[in-house]
């Protein structure tokens, strides 16, 4: 590996830190009952927002769906104020009023929604902003496996094409739609799809920061050269299931919530009238099936893009890296603590 | 009759309905784990998992309910059918209008609606009244399990389209899928008698634009639906301290409105209340006041509703979502305004 090699990985690394830290302290807020409502981590996503987000400078913009501070704490949005948003501070990112899933800073020209495939037509609007400015300034969509299925982004992956727009759209594929394997519902396949629009795609290890930053940097070079869009399809894990809380998650890790929820479906196996016997084994089997794979996908068997990473650098390098990274979200953590025990 | 909750409740009466009646088939995004009893008990054939594909799924819903199936399709929640409202708004509302009546589809889009738990307002809306302006849609919104489940089979039953909103304030199906099970130190403002309650067996199927009176009274009539419903009977109670009787009416149906329990009540009391979680603008609330006004009823009037994006905070989520201090608040400022009828 060259010196800048080991410089740019360290960088890298250095975000995926940052960005695995500050979802760990978004994991505590919520499971204290600090943050509200439903909470989508981006853990295992950390290789693919740092590698493509590293390429972004103060002309581009981003739109990104509800797993979005990763994106926000590798663009250099503020720690504390993301975590201030998500405790509903008023002295959060948006005044408490967007939340996890609707952050937003229009200081860096950054959008998130809840909305699945609402990245990809946003995006558009940022690319095309872009390119009227005249200054190079690129957009980014990501968006997931499974919102290739929503016409929305099926649209604006067209429009893009057509109209040539500096959009890099980045797909993290995790293979999961909330309880759905993407597989089974996305006809053609998601690199055919992705691949049909008349852009290059480049299919990259989400896993393997580098390689991501390498696809990235030459589909953010296409954009400022007006060579129009691109197409990312990086394959990554998502250990702690599609939200905290996950009832696939729960399922497999509780043996009180599978017996609890295994007797009533023991029940319908043999209530009448209903399905001939053979079809409801299958569908228990189904269930059973999709259980136990978010199981095998759970954080110790999956290889961890950080570890991954930091096997690349010298021991001492990417733990004091580590180190640092960890600090910093200490540091705002216990702002944010603070400032929650003082509201309450 | 035996307890049950509302979730349950919406479960049982989807059972019936589906071994009664081979034609209902249920699709929708996860329904094979959400609907897991159904999934195993009906089988593959009949409980589809859906892509994220809500425009084509409401779609297909649509031509399938018009060539004899019963669908019930479930979009997750009530917010995300805007990617798909080109369906419902021009096309299964309009079927039975363009054919002059010669063809229905008996079809139930259920979706899950309404706040409290701190999702903000992309997530949380209730939306009913903007779906229920269209001409050919009906919309219900149950506050009970008894209604949830009576709702639903006349839904599942009747010439369709039919938006069934279930508040997942109410459904403790909703609220741990999100989540919510799995954390201490959370709470939600969750009506009991609407979360849990007595349901036949089998369920009694209730007929859509039938309200309730949950509450007799003759000072002051309260007019909700949803878990507004429950916010309403906690503040008839105390205004009942303060010697003001109000009655309670749940709307249960949007569309068909019961103008009639709406104008009688109206002439009874003297004075209404709307409490709408819906939007202030454009929706029920306006349409309780167009209602009264059109039939003469001379009573006061007032609303408490959602009066702008529902904000993530919990703290200004629950200062925006009707609660019992606003709807006492407007409550004694009719009664103070409009003074006439009293006692
Ligand atoms: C239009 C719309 N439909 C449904 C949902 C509910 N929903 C939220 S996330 C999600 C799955 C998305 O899967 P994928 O795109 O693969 O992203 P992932 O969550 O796996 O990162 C669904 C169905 C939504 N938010 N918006």
């Amino acid at each position: 590996m060259s010196s800048t090699g080991t410089e740019q990985l360290q960088a890298l690394y250095l975000q995926m830190c940052r960005i695995r830290w500050t979802e760990q302290a978004l994991a505590l807020l919520w499971r204290r009952g600090l943050a509200s409502g439903e909470m989508h981590l981006g853990i295992g996503e950390e290789a693919v927002v740092a590698g493509v987000v590293g390429n972004l400078d103060d002309r581009d913009a981003m739109a990104l769906d509800y797993r979005s501070t990763p994106a926000l704490v590798a663009r250099g949005v503020d720690l504390t104020s993301i975590l201030l948003e998500v405790v509903g501070s008023p002295s959060g990112l948006c005044g408490g009023r967007g939340g996890h899933m609707h952050l937003m800073s229009r200081e860096h020209l950054v959008a998130a929604s809840g909305v699945v495939g609402a990245p990809g037509p946003l995006a558009c609007g940022f690319g095309l902003a872009a390119r009227t400015k005249g200054k190079g300034g690129v957009a980014v969509a990501f968006f997931g496996d499974g919102a290739v299925n929503e016409g929305m982004l099926m649209e604006a992956l067209n429009l893009a094409a057509a109209w040539r727009l500096p959009v890099v759209f980045v797909c993290k594929d995790n293979r999961w739609a909330v309880t759905t394997r993407s597989s089974e519902l996305t006809g053609g396949g998601l690199r055919r799809r992705l691949g049909a629009f008349g852009m290059p795609l480049d299919r990259v290890d989400g896993r393997d920061v580098e390689s991501v930053a390498a696809a990235a940097a030459r589909a953010v070079a296409r954009g400022r050269a007006g060579r129009g869009p691109t197409v990312l399809l990086a394959s990554c894990p998502r250990p702690e299931g599609h939200f905290l809380g996950d009832p696939l998650v729960r399922l497999t890790s509780a043996v009180g919530e599978l017996a609890a929820e295994v007797r009533p479906l023991v029940a319908e196996l043999v209530v009448r009238p209903g399905a001939p016997l053979a079809q409801r084994l299958s569908a228990v089997k189904g269930i059973g099936g999709k259980a136990a794979a978010v199981a095998v996908h759970a954080p110790a068997r999956t290889s961890d893009p950080l570890r991954r990473a930091a096997r690349r650098l010298p021991e001492a390098t990417s733990r004091e890296l580590a180190v640092v990274a960890r600090r910093e979200v200490e540091t705002a953590l216990g702002r944010v603590l603070g400032e929650a025990v003082s509201r309450a | 009759m035996p307890e049950t909750s509302f979730s349950e409740a919406v479960d049982r009466a989807l059972a019936l309905a589906m071994t009664r009646d081979p034609r209902v088939v249920v699709l929708g995004e996860d329904v094979r784990l959400q609907r897991r009893g159904a999934f195993v008990r009906f089988g593959a054939s009949r409980v589809l998992d859906a892509p994220i594909s809500e425009s084509a799924l409401l779609g297909t819903a649509l031509g399938a309910a018009m060539a004899g199936l019963r669908p019930v399709v479930e979009i997750y929640f009530v917010d995300f059918i805007g990617v798909a409202l080109d369906q419902l708004l021009n096309h299964a509302a309009k079927l039975e209008a363009f054919t002059g009546g010669r063809w229905q589809a008996p079809l139930v889009v259920r979706a899950a609606c309404g706040g409290g738990y701190g999702d903000a307002g992309q997530h949380q809306q209730s939306l009913w009244g903007l779906l229920a302006g269209v001409p050919g849609l009906s919309v219900v919104v149950p506050s009970t399990p008894a209604d949830a489940a009576g709702l639903l089979l006349a839904a599942i039953d009747g010439p369709g389209p039919v938006v069934f909103l279930e508040h997942k304030l109410l459904s403790q199906q909703w609220l741990d899928y999100l989540g919510g099970a799995s954390r201490e130190g959370v709470q939600f403002d969750v009506p009991a008698a609407g979360a849990r309650g007595e349901v036949g067996e089998p369920p009694v199927p209730v007929p859509l634009g039938v309200a309730a009176l949950r509450r007799q009274g003759g000072d002051l009539a309260l007019v909700s639906l949803g878990v507004g419903v429950h916010r309403c009977l906690e503040a008839a109670e105390l205004l009942e301290d303060e010697g003001v009787w109000a009655a309670v009416l749940d709307l249960r149906s949007v569309a068909p409105l019961d103008v009639q329990a709406i104008v009688e009540l109206g002439r009874r009391t003297g004075r209404v209340l709307v409490v709408d979680e819906d939007y202030t603008r454009g929706g029920l609330s306006g349409e309780v006041a167009a209602v009264l006004a059109e039939h003469g009823v001379r009573s006061a009037y007032a609303r408490v509703t959602t009066e702008e994006t529902i904000p993530y905070a919990r703290a200004l989520e629950d200062a925006v979502l009707p609660n019992v201090e606003r709807i006492m608040a407007a409550a004694h400022a009719l009664l103070v305004n409009a003074p006439g009828k009293r006692g």
